[in-house]
């Protein structure tokens, strides 16, 4: 019998679908054109320009400010959630798992009016710091459920192995836990770190005057400045995020591998 | 050398279940002793009472004289052998060994020398540098106890160590286990469910039920002498016959009316008065089956019953037998004792008999064993 041709045509279909619009802003990044209507021949004018541009170094320097610093709290807050939620139990256990889920499946509008109104009412001015807040807000609940996972995996015995063998809290701190539970704790924290560079509806809420980061700048370059510089930007952009996934996801199998062949 | 380890009146509860109730047990120095009992009975609980992972409610734990009660796990000389290794994934084998060594901060030459020296011990040479997932569950067992034992404790714990093991890998690891011990000369208290493991391994047993310890003797004692009627059921099978006691043979042997069988004689190591209840065990591989009844003597009893089933078991035969009231349940060897004399088959009548002492009397009984004894011979 032969085999049906139906799933590989649907999944090729599904793949263009994903990936052409990509493929064709790259492609167009490279067009010497303006407005990309047609073919003008290759050339890396665009990037040129774009690297001339200081408003673009700019907003690319906040978006890193904001990632790093947002990335580096919510990962301190997420694992400490998880290791909470995991190893403690209460009453209200429930709620709690609830609380931190919820900012995962928020509608991003409303998060970001929310933290807009809420920065007003304490006259807090926007800018880099209240970006940074509201980037902290939605990443630790990624941070905490992609630790959240690993915890399941790990053996609470090794804890009190540690502890039969003479180590202290410090000890088990630094040579067991960060160690067994590192990669899992990495792999939130590049998850975070491309969220966080790559938000723009919460941002766009709660930026101020000369606090636009890279999304919000390329949005506000989108109706009065030249498309074709987007397009080398976003290609940029892209290929960032595409190579910090890709060692996140390296990250994660290496560690689901290894705790599985502990088993 | 006095009692090396005690534990005086300890008791632990969680929330309504009291885990540990009022147990005292005194172990010697070098002695492997044995908490058996089934899931729930305590034995894990007094294991990490032990350890110092948790805390007793009241009572005190004394090591070689010295209450360590409150003393945390990281500075108690007692290691523990954990149920699945719990070995430290990210480490070598012998980085698993000396972690323990290195905690006490000892001089990495003398770290480096007594890791080498157990490696050899255990016969890890050849895995010393691979992670533990890259080596065999009996392996990851020796790096467990290596690892336990390098810090020469003075009280060696051990939760279930063969539970994750095969049977013939679990049957290697008790003689290794042995031998160890012998090396080492470490107490050793190890905790299990599996009655064969604690007889061929212990010095003592301490048999546990309900938080309860419910008999502590060496393995014979536990079988040949059980002290409850819980005991008897959970150590090896039993048969209970239930009756009172008629009269009183002869300063060590009485007689007792069992309902619907008759009068036996028994061994009367508990001096009981006629007119008292008794419930006399007797194991199934105590009796004897004869074709034809053979001569009284004075300490064999002789019933007559018939067989309901018999269950091949290789090295020997079950028995069913229809006796009275009750089913029992007897064991032989199939050898034939005459030429001429065919196997005993189904619904045959046939004689059971029994020596006065292999009856045991049980004062302490509960109903309720009868069904940990029904299970028990479901399972075979």
């Amino acid at each position: 019998m032969k085999r049906s041709r139906v799933p590989m045509a649907v999944s090729m279909v599904v793949l263009v679908f994903f990936y052409l619009p990509i493929v064709l802003l790259i492609i167009q990044s490279f067009n010497a054109s303006k407005y990309g209507g047609s073919w003008q021949g290759f050339s890396f004018k665009w990037y040129g320009l774009l690297f001339e541009n200081r408003a673009v170094w700019k907003a690319t320097q906040n978006t890193a400010v904001v990632a790093l610093f947002s990335t580096i709290c919510s990962t301190i807050l997420g694992t400490l959630g998880a290791w909470t939620l995991h190893h403690y139990r209460s009453r209200i256990q429930h709620a709690h798992y609830l609380l931190v889920y919820a900012p995962l499946v928020f509608p991003d509008i409303l998060m970001g009016i929310s933290l807009l109104l809420f920065f007003v009412h304490m006259h807090i001015p926007l800018g880099l710091p209240t970006i940074i807040v509201a980037h902290i807000t939605f990443c630790t609940s990624y941070v905490a459920f992609v630790v959240l996972g690993r915890l399941q995996d790990f053996d609470m015995a090794l804890i009190e192995a540690s502890q039969d063998l003479g180590a202290g809290w410090g000890t088990i701190i630094w040579r067991i836990l960060l160690p067994v539970l590192g990669p899992g704790i990495l792999a939130g924290a590049l998850l975070a770190f491309t969220l966080s560079i790559d938000d723009f509806v919460i941002t766009f809420f709660v930026s101020g005057p000369g606090s636009a980061t890279l999304p919000v700048y390329v949005y506000s370059m989108m109706k009065m400045g030249s498309p074709a510089i987007i397009n080398a930007l976003c290609t940029l952009f892209m290929l960032v995020t595409f190579s910090i996934v890709i060692v996140g996801q390296r990250m994660l199998t290496k560690n689901i591998q290894s705790s599985q062949s502990r088993i | 050398m006095g009692d090396f380890i005690e534990l005086q009146n300890v008791s632990k509860r969680f929330d309504d279940l009291v885990a540990v109730n009022n147990v005292s047990l005194s172990l010697k120095q070098g002695e492997v002793f044995s908490l058996l009992g089934p899931s729930g009975c305590g034995k894990t609980t007094l294991l990490r009472i032990l350890a110092g992972f948790q805390m007793p409610d009241s009572g005190s734990v004394l090591l070689n004289g010295q209450d360590i009660t409150r003393l945390p796990a990281n500075k108690r000389a007692v290691n523990t052998v954990f149920q699945n290794y719990a070995l430290f994934p990210h480490m070598t084998v012998w980085e698993n060994i000396a972690f323990g060594l290195r905690m006490s901060r000892k001089p990495s030459q003398e770290i480096r020398k007594e890791v080498g020296e157990m490696i050899e011990l255990m016969e890890l040479g050849d895995h010393a540098h691979k992670k533990p997932h890259m080596i065999s569950g009996g392996q990851k067992q020796r790096v467990a106890i290596a690892r336990a034992l390098v810090n020469k404790p003075q009280l060696l714990l051990l939760d279930e160590p063969l539970a994750a093991l095969d049977l013939k890998l679990r049957q290697r690891m008790l003689i290794e286990l042995d031998s160890i011990h012998d090396e080492v000369g470490i107490t050793f208290l190890y905790i299990t469910h599996d009655q064969g493991e604690a007889m061929s391994l212990s010095d003592r047993i301490g048999v546990m039920n309900l938080g309860r310890i419910e008999q502590i003797g060496t393995p014979a004692e536990i079988y040949e002498a059980p002290q409850s009627s819980f005991v008897a059921a959970f150590i090896g099978d039993t048969n209970f016959l239930n009756g009172r006691v008629c009269e009183t043979v002869s300063a060590e042997y009485c007689r007792i009316d069992v309902e619907s069988i008759g009068r036996v004689i028994a061994w009367n190591d508990k001096n009981l008065k006629p007119g008292d209840s008794v419930n006399l065990s007797v194991r199934p591989e105590k009796f004897r089956l004869f074709r034809n009844r053979p001569p009284d003597s004075e300490h064999r009893n002789l019933v007559q019953a018939k067989v309901v089933d018999l269950i091949y078991m290789g090295s020997s035969t079950k028995y069913r037998l229809e006796c009275g009231d009750y089913i029992l349940i007897v064991e032989q060897q199939h050898g034939r004792y005459l030429l001429d004399e065919k196997p005993i088959t189904w619904d045959e009548t046939i004689w059971l008999g029994w020596h006065a002492e292999d009856g045991y009397m049980l004062q302490r009984y509960e109903e309720k064993d009868e069904a940990l004894m029904a299970l028990g011979e479901d399972m075979t």
